[in-house]
């Protein structure tokens, strides 16, 4: 059986997705011919926006190149119009003067620019924004030009408007309704829309009706009938488009506005058939891409034969394409009577609205501006014609709250777009990661970490990773108490209680008894070990200098460009006019460029170098001051406000108590940083609830809390006790410290030691059991006997470590 | 033919430690290993710059203390998945002696 002959006027995206559909299908059923009247083979005409923008360039869009046409044997004549259509004869005539007969024939001739009747169209400088030639008049303006005026305020415009201000163009966009994009948005997302591009540069003219583009041999302004002229060296008209029916007409088909065509897409005559922009079905035209595609499905299978598929109008749903600013819209604007619902969210400050549109408990609308993220999932609601009943309450924040109560612990990862940054710090997004995954095969966190970097540096998203990888891997990632490192199987807890139970001293020791696979360890097991011996023997364990992280080593904190800064103890936050007169001849004499005064209220003395050090601390201490240990896994800041001794409302001497804490504590050695405040009354100027100490003096005494973070994760302090005395305070928060020393791991802030143990078992061990506290904190004193000298004067006058702060040699 | 030039005695560096040479062309950072073998590294972490010398030393390799980046000492290569390398040069240790060969390589470096 011989082939039959398939002709397709129009070489755009609707004709082509119907031939590709075709082929797929039913290969082998015609011999193809294909007209085009642009000179260029089938591109992404959506896309023509981003290429005046400049973010793709013109290769970027093309869909089918002419090797394509070529494999499936098409016949493609390109620059050659069809002029001439007689249906009686089955034949087309190009403008080139071809005639091609035919079996069926496919119309796809698309949309022409509307043009209202204003005079100064036929001007040079004067284009639509429709095709290839239009934009490469728009690029070729800009580069030589410097007024645009944009007509049409519409989706297509403000592409248009956009592109052509990335240029370089100052670019004004006339208007003739009072808000932007009125077919997609309403007035209160319109009108955050012009106030953005407003902020970008572009300048509106709405309720604008251009009366005339003036110029002579090329345009110089467009003047509006109220009067207002505007200057324009190029003028393009983006007002909106017109199906191109004027074959189908004249040869005696049935069109209104477009081709008319029943749900197969057939038109008045059966073989010849009509999809994309040109195409009317059921009195609607589309303008917007998803339609079409389904529409190139449906013919596809009626020219293969097939009689099933109809073309039903899907639900529709719009996006702006331009850089940074983005909206949503699908289905009504507006409640159309009293009986649907609005829902509104609107912040203005933050450039976000969402409108939802109800009626009979569904959804039939959606505008979101700013914040579009959801945008997929109520369109999804929308096309499902799903009930909202339950959801109601809270589907205006977004899928995620609406269906976890808004927990983000199980936001739903299937629902975020590839583009979500997951990882802030490393700037990693969803989409990444999952190509990581998929690529490389990962199947742990730790090795999604290693290969993309998520995770990897504050870690407040080690969650939302975990769970992208366990649903990337189809189920649950196990999460076991993990080992030390790679170094060993055991955990923290297993290595800890060797220690102690098998009397283990040394390092070396503890890897040889408990058979560390490397022979020294790593940079994560051996600052955890020399912190669990010096815990375990605060008089026999020597500090192993090799085993700390620089800052501790230093007594510093190293900076981002390999300088340290340098914090003295101010007890309790006091200090005096001669301690700032030390800090300030420092800081000129060693030319220290940043001085700062910290959250913990002392003073940061940053960018010194590090052989200044030693010099740097021997002027301090020659004023009384020592290290605040600003760099150390151990005791930090004792914050206090004034207390008694000034305020108003002070009811106990917490500057005072804040001191003689900070005397007690200093020194020691802890699982990770610590600090304390002590607020002289229940209003708590010194933050004492996000501490991991934190006491709050009362009338009646002294209420004690723990376990509190003001870091990545926000914790606020959980009661501990209430006490009488400022030695009760002493003995009971250095004996939770003693606890959270000997039992919590290394690098646990109290937050999450206190999270896994809980504030009942604190309790008991140091408020119920006093002989347990006593003895709790007498391990404390004993331990701070040994660590309570100033690293700073050991280094400063002594010399010890010396090697530390000077170079091996300088040569050359 | 280049000069070795003499830095120091093996015990002017702590083991698992490491010490500087200053250069014209900039830091020399010389780590020496539990094994008492020493390398010599361009001071500076493929990744941010970070000063090598100030990490922790473990096997044959260090841990930058700025992000954890880690390095093989012998050839300077960052351990995959990291991509990166901190240049390393010649260096020997005779009778506790080390010794240390600039120049060349240096300037290679420096590009």
């Amino acid at each position: 059986m011989s082939k039959g002959k398939l002709v397709v006027v129009g070489n755009g995206m609707a004709g082509m997705r119907t031939v590709e559909e075709l082929l797929k299908i039913a290969p082998d059923t015609y011999d193809i011919t294909v007209f085009g009247a642009e000179p260029q083979v089938n591109y992404n005409r959506i896309l023509l926006s981003s290429v005046l923008a400049g973010e793709k360039a013109m290769d970027d869009i093309v869909i089918s190149p002419r090797s394509w046409y070529d494999e499936h044997g098409i016949t493609l004549f390109t620059g050659d119009p069809v002029v001439a259509l007689d249906a009686q004869a089955q034949t087309v005539t190009s403008a080139g003067g071809r005639v091609v007969a035919y079996d069926k024939l496919l119309l796809a001739t698309g949309s022409n620019p509307l043009v209202p009747p204003i005079p100064g169209l036929d001007l040079p400088g004067v284009c639509s924004f429709r095709d290839i030639k239009d934009v490469e008049t728009m690029i070729g303006a800009a580069e030589e030009h410097r007024h645009a005026v944009v007509i049409g305020g519409g989706l297509l415009g403000l592409e248009a408007a956009w592109g052509l201000k990335r240029r370089g163009m100052s670019v004004a966009v006339v208007h003739l309704m009072p808000t932007l994009m009125e077919r997609q948005l309403d007035t209160a997302a319109g009108q955050l829309l012009q106030r953005d591009l407003d902020r970008r540069g572009i300048a509106f003219f709405t309720d604008g009706q251009t009366e005339e583009i003036t110029g002579d041999d090329r345009v110089r302004s467009v003047r509006l009938a109220d009067g207002r002229e505007i200057p324009a060296d190029l003028v393009v008209m983006a007002v909106g488009i017109r199906p191109n029916i004027a074959l189908a007409k004249a040869a005696g088909l049935d069109a209104n506005r477009g081709i008319v065509v029943a749900d197969n897409m057939q038109t008045t005559d059966p073989s010849i058939f009509a999809v994309g922009e040109c195409a009317e079905h059921r009195g609607l035209c589309f303008g917007l891409v998803a339609p079409l595609w389904d529409m190139a499905k449906v013919c596809a299978h009626h020219l293969a034969g097939g009689e099933e598929m109809l073309f039903a109008a899907p639900a529709l749903s719009t996006r702006l394409k331009i850089t940074g600013i983005d909206v949503f819209s699908a289905g009504a604007l507006a409640a159309a009577d009293e009986a649907d619902d609005e829902i509104t969210l609107q912040d203005a400050a933050h450039g976000t609205y969402k409108k939802l549109i109800l009626r009979d408990g569904k959804l039939v609308g959606t505008v979101l501006y700013g914040d579009v993220a959801d945008g997929a999932w109520y369109f999804d609601l929308m096309r499902q014609g799903a009930d909202i009943g339950a959801i109601r309450q809270t589907m205006i924040f977004g899928q995620a709250h609406a269906e976890t109560g808004g927990k983000s612990a199980a936001l739903s990862v299937a629902a975020m777009s590839d583009d979500l940054q997951v990882c802030g710090c490393n700037g990693v997004s969803k989409g990444s990661i999952c190509k990581a995954i998929a690529e490389k095969g990962l199947t742990s966190l730790d090795e999604v970490r290693a290969h993309t970097k998520a995770s990897a540096s504050c870690g407040s998203c080690s969650g939302m990773v975990q769970q992208i990888l366990a649903h990337a891997l189809g189920g649950a990632v196990v999460e076991a108490e993990p080992a030390m490192c790679k170094c060993t199987d055991h955990t923290h807890d297993e290595v800890r209680r060797s220690i102690v139970a098998q009397g283990l001293t040394t390092q070396q020791a503890v890897r040889e008894t408990l058979n560390w696979k490397t022979e020294d360890g790593c940079a994560k097991c051996r600052p955890a070990l020399n912190y669990y011996l010096l815990c375990a023997w605060p008089t026999d364990y020597v500090d192993d200098q090799q085993s700390r992280f620089i800052n501790e080593r230093a007594h510093a904190n190293i900076q981002k460009d390999g300088t340290y800064s340098v914090v003295p103890r101010m007890w309790g936050g006091l200090t005096t006019p001669a301690e700032l007169r030390a800090i300030a001849d420092v800081a000129e004499k060693y030319a220290i460029p940043t001085v700062k005064v910290t959250g913990g209220q002392r003073i940061d003395l940053l960018g010194v170098k590090k052989e200044d050090l030693p010099g740097v601390w021997g002027d301090l201490n020659d004023a009384g001051m020592v290290s605040g240990h600003a760099y150390a896994k151990g005791l930090r800041t004792v914050k206090t406000c004034v207390g008694s001794e000034w305020c108003r409302f002070g009811t106990q001497d917490s500057t005072g108590l804040g001191v003689r804490l900070e005397k007690l504590l200093w020194g020691t050695w802890t699982p990770h940083k610590v600090k304390l405040a002590v607020s002289g009354c229940p209003r708590n100027c010194a933050e004492a609830s996000i501490k991991d100490i934190g006491v709050i003096c009362t009338e009646a005494g002294y209420d004690i809390s723990v376990g509190g973070n003001g870091g990545i994760d926000v914790r606020v302090t959980e009661h501990l006790c209430q006490v009488k005395t400022e030695d009760e305070v002493l003995e009971y928060a250095a004996a939770f410290l003693q606890l959270y020393r000997e039992e919590a791991r290394y690098l646990d802030r109290t937050a999450p030691w206190l999270s896994r143990v809980g504030i009942d078992y604190c309790k008991q061990r140091v408020v119920a059991d006093a002989d347990g506290r006593r003895a709790l904190y007498a391990r404390f004193l004993f331990s701070q006997r040994h660590v309570q000298i100033d690293p700073w004067a050991e280094r400063a006058d002594k010399g010890i470590e010396a090697h530390e702060f000077k170079p091996l040699l300088k040569v050359g | 033919m280049v000069d070795w030039i003499d830095v120091g005695h093996l015990d002017d560096i702590p083991r698992l430690g490491a010490r500087t040479v200053a250069t014209a062309q900039g830091e020399i950072a010389l780590f020496r290993t539990g094994d008492d073998n020493v390398f010599a590294l361009h001071n500076r972490c493929p990744h941010k710059a970070g000063p090598l010398s100030e990490g922790i030393v473990h096997g044959h390799k260090v841990t930058c203390p700025l992000h954890n980046w880690v390095i093989e000492l012998e050839s300077g290569a960052a351990v995959a998945p990291d991509v990166g390398c901190a240049p390393k040069l010649p260096v020997k240790v005779e009778e506790g002696r080390i010794w240390l060969q600039l120049g060349i390589r240096l300037k290679v470096v420096h590009g």
